[in-house]
């Protein structure tokens, strides 16, 4: 399993102390199954997986580097594209890490703006992984397709806010790019009054299937202690049963405000994480409502904030919010020139993923499939 | 009864094929190149140069101060100042960009050119119809490929154009009367600049063939 010089074959057995062979297996980095380019070593006894190693790197951009050669704005759209499918919360984090850092003041509407933004994010990334993770499943199409229809619906509010459907590039130190065009609200509170529609219609299609039920329960447990102390944060950690949520336990921005709950698993397995998403989109949905009902007028940005030659005083901070994967953190440290002295990302995929290899030893391939895609990774943020 | 569950979720898909014939709301695809969605008005994605009147060359909003270029984040604006000059949108003499390429093959489409520049000059455009048939000659745009007019501004996105025509008008109104102020003689030349500068410096320039950059885009 060492790293040689040449490339392995894709498979090639190894022998085992009993005198069979074990096979081993190369999955990926261009599997359907990986969610983009990632690979996994994967050492097999029959059909039992006894060895798994992650392989990462495949779409590493320097992004950290690109960062810190970059003047605090130019960063920005670069954040868009760590986890592309939220890129408005990517937004929310960064912007909140160097507010931190230079203390700026952020208006009230600008925080109603990111809460709306950052929870519709939520909505669409929670529907489009329930979607993938079911396709993985081998519900090919209809589940995928169901929730790309309605995460249409959210992207066509992002392009008509942002100008963007996916590199939003949106929010700004101390506010946000723009205000709410005329009529978004409205529109914006007909599309969050139709999602429990589509949620209910979601839950009829899957959540009592008996072939889903068997393919899931009992599937890649991940248990309270381990999910601790490797770090796991987001609905995985919650799905093992730990109540830790960035938006309860920071209360960053104007979170205090709303009454939400958390919900929490049981077993820590795919079937928990996989109702973690469901029950989390009604939360964000209550969240949208409340927001957008008090939501004030006012301006949407710190009026005192430069867009250009941003020069925070020298020291560091450390901005963290709970991203639809888990906690994404972003680490800066300034020495008063209008780059960062250190620019550092704490990727919630990356972190959730190393405990793969525990949730899939003993199971079989096809588990060790819908393992990966509960996880919920984009390897735009694994690599960076 | 074991199955009860799978059946409930075929009746759902059933629902949703049989919906996608007989109502509208279900309907969520478009035969996209005979049919076309209307464009979102704020959409984005590639930056184009802004000029006013007929002239794409003399009416050109930029003044080559380069700060689009600093402040790009992928670097992809290459510009050159002019040894000479010509007046901007306002009526100031100001220098213009001898050379003005964006290589839209690097572009990222962030917008960070356009909120950074102080004089309106750049703006983002929403067609995205394009092709190229070389790789590295025809992604590198230059200022003439580049410029769009105003009133094609004015038609993709109407609400931000409107409000940077106030804007201009404003800042036209305060510098008119500031040179009249130290001679009396000068003022009547100097308030009747703006409108007659174009046609000036447009001989100077290189005028392109009939052909406007704006249709040939859409076309």
């Amino acid at each position: 399993m060492s790293a040689t010089a040449t490339l392995p074959p894709a498979a090639m057995l190894l022998d085992s102390e009993e005198g069979s062979q074990y096979l081993e297996i190369s999955m990926g980095p261009h599997h359907p199954s990986t969610h983009g380019v990632f690979r996994m070593n994967v050492v097999l006894d029959g059909e039992t997986v006894i060895k798994l190693k992650p392989v990462f790197g495949y779409l590493h951009r320097n992004h950290e580097k690109i960062a810190e050669n970059e003047t605090y704005l130019g960063s920005m759209p670069y954040t868009d594209r760590l986890d592309y499918f939220c890129s408005l919360t990517n937004n929310w984090g960064y912007a909140l890490a160097v507010e931190k850092l230079a203390g700026i003041e952020v208006p009230e509407r600008a925080e109603y703006i990111r809460v709306i933004t950052a929870e519709l994010t939520r909505l669409q990334n929670h529907a489009s992984l329930v979607g993938f993770l079911m396709q993985d499943m081998g519900a090919s199409g209809t589940p995928l397709m169901y929730a790309f229809r309605e995460r249409e619906k959210i992207l066509d509010l992002f392009e008509a806010l942002t100008g963007a459907r996916m590199m939003c590039n949106y929010m700004r130190f101390g506010g946000c790019r723009c205000d709410l065009p005329a009529g978004w609200l409205d529109w914006a509170k007909k599309v969050v009054a139709s999602f429990p529609k589509f949620l209910d219609e979601f839950e009829t299609l899957l959540v009592g299937n008996e072939i889903i039920m068997a393919r899931t329960q009992g599937v890649g447990v991940l248990s309270r202690e381990l999910a601790i102390s490797a770090g796991i944060t987001g609905p995985m950690l919650r799905a093992s049963g730990v109540n830790y949520d960035l938006r309860k336990v920071d209360k960053y921005g104007i979170y205090d405000r709303f009454s939400f709950r958390v919900p929490l698993g049981d077993h820590g397995d795919v079937y928990d994480r996989y109702m973690m998403r469901l029950l989390e989109m009604r939360e964000s949905l209550k969240i949208l409502e409340q927001a957008m009902k008090d939501i004030p007028e006012g301006p949407f940005t710190d009026p005192k904030t430069k867009v250009r030659n941003f020069r925070p005083k020298p020291g560091e901070a450390y901005g963290r919010i709970e991203a639809p994967k888990g906690e994404l953190g972003y680490y800066l440290i300034s020495d008063g020139s209008p780059n960062p002295y250190r620019y550092r990302v704490r990727p919630p995929s990356l972190i959730n993923l190393t405990v793969l290899e525990d949730m899939c030893l003993g199971r079989n391939v096809a588990d060790v499939v819908i393992t990966l895609g509960s996880v919920d990774i984009v390897l735009g943020e694994v690599d960076r | 009864m074991v199955g009860s569950g799978i059946l409930k979720g075929l009746a759902e898909t059933a629902r949703n094929f049989v919906g996608s014939y007989a109502s509208e709301e279900r309907m969520t695809t478009v035969e996209y190149p005979e049919e076309k969605l209307p464009r979102i008005e704020a959409s984005r994605n590639f930056p184009f140069l802004v000029f006013d009147g007929d002239d794409w060359h003399a009416g050109m909003r930029c003044v080559s101060c380069q700060i689009c270029e600093k402040e790009c984040p992928p670097k992809c604006i290459y510009i050159e100042k002019s040894t000479d000059k010509k007046p901007d949108a306002v009526g100031k003499l100001q220098n213009y960009p001898a050379r003005f390429d964006i290589d839209i093959s690097v572009c990222m489409s962030c917008q960070i050119c356009v909120e950074v520049c102080p004089f309106d000059a750049i703006k983002m455009d929403n067609a995205f119809e394009y092709f190229a048939t070389d790789r590295f000659g025809d992604l590198v745009l230059d200022k003439q490929k580049l410029s769009r007019s105003n009133e094609y501004y004015h038609q993709i996105h109407p609400t931000e154009a409107a409000n940077v025509d106030a804007e201009l008008a404003a800042a036209r109104a305060k510098a008119a009367p500031k040179p009249a102020a130290p001679a009396a003689a000068a003022a009547a030349p100097a308030v009747a600049k703006p409108a007659a500068a174009p046609e000036v410096t447009a001989s100077t320039a290189n005028k392109p063939a009939a052909n406007d950059p704006a249709k040939e885009s859409n076309g």
